[in-house]
């Protein structure tokens, strides 16, 4: 069997798509937020990727291009108010910068 | 041929991504992330997408994941402290997971039961000229969008991280 089945791709796109969430949820540093977030843009982007395999098109590349765009612009700014947070807070994790909450 | 290149990089993007969520320090996270990145190079490449191959390293493994580095290093990042989280989380929140993985695959192997084969050279429409032609024809809209965007996202990272001046 030298061809690798489409299901396969999306698959494995679910696993890092669910692994992304569940670092989301579970991590308490918003750093590593961050990053699940954009483990998650990154099986979105197999995802596009495949489908734009099976249909033959170009689309689903130029999605992804603007899907990195906006990861790249959405990592710029959310870092920016990391630090902006840090320097009024002096800390990383998020349970600590509740104060909407109550 | 192409299975045992699938196989050997979605392996190492899953472990990689394993250990993006349980690594406690951010560092650790950090260069595990860069792994699944260009582990998904290579398979966009098996995919046929020559050019999102190519940004997936220089923007995301390249860019991105500098910014991220550099911020860690500028934030003296420490390893994360455990807090006690709820008994819920801990003994539902794993065999959850599976769960929804489990139904997941179910699912799109009945959507896909014979669905295309992928095999490298399938698809060639993902050159950098094919997607620059889509690019500045059909897409011509949202890319200028996206550079207005890029700009708003430059002004704010400035005035948010600015030293105050008054």
């Amino acid at each position: 069997m030298a061809e690798v089945p489409i299901s396969w791709f999306l698959t494995l796109s679910a696993v890092l798509f669910a692994l992304g969430v569940a670092g989301f949820v579970f991590r308490r540093n918003i750093i590593t937020l961050f990053m699940s977030i954009e483990l998650m843009l990154n099986a979105v982007n197999l995802s596009f990727v495949t489908f734009s395999y099976q249909l033959k098109q170009v689309s689903g590349h130029l999605f992804v291009f603007f899907v990195m765009v906006v990861a790249a612009a959405e990592a710029a700014v959310g870092l920016a108010i990391i630090l902006t947070i840090f320097k009024n807070r002096a800390t990383l994790n998020v349970d600590d910068v509740s104060s909407m909450k109550n | 041929m192409d299975v045992i290149l699938f196989l050997t990089f979605a392996i190492i993007a899953v472990v990689c991504a394993i250990n993006v969520v349980v690594q406690t320090h951010p560092i650790a996270s950090a260069v595990s992330l860069v792994g699944v990145m260009g582990s998904l190079a290579v398979l966009y490449l098996l995919l046929g997408a020559e050019f999102i191959a190519a940004a997936q390293v220089i923007v995301y493994a390249g860019a991105i994941m500098v910014l991220f580095v550099f911020v860690i290093m500028l934030l003296n990042a420490g390893a994360e402290v455990r807090h006690g989280r709820s008994l819920m989380a801990q003994v539902l929140g794993v065999p959850l997971l599976i769960a929804l993985l489990g139904v997941v695959a179910y699912f799109v192997q009945r959507l896909y039961p014979r669905g295309t084969m992928v095999h490298f050279g399938g698809f060639t429409g993902g050159s950098a000229q094919a997607v620059g032609h889509a690019l500045f024809t059909t897409y011509l809209l949202p890319f200028e969008v996206t550079s207005i965007l890029v700009l708003i996202a430059i002004v704010g990272a400035i005035v948010l991280a600015r030293k105050e001046m008054d």
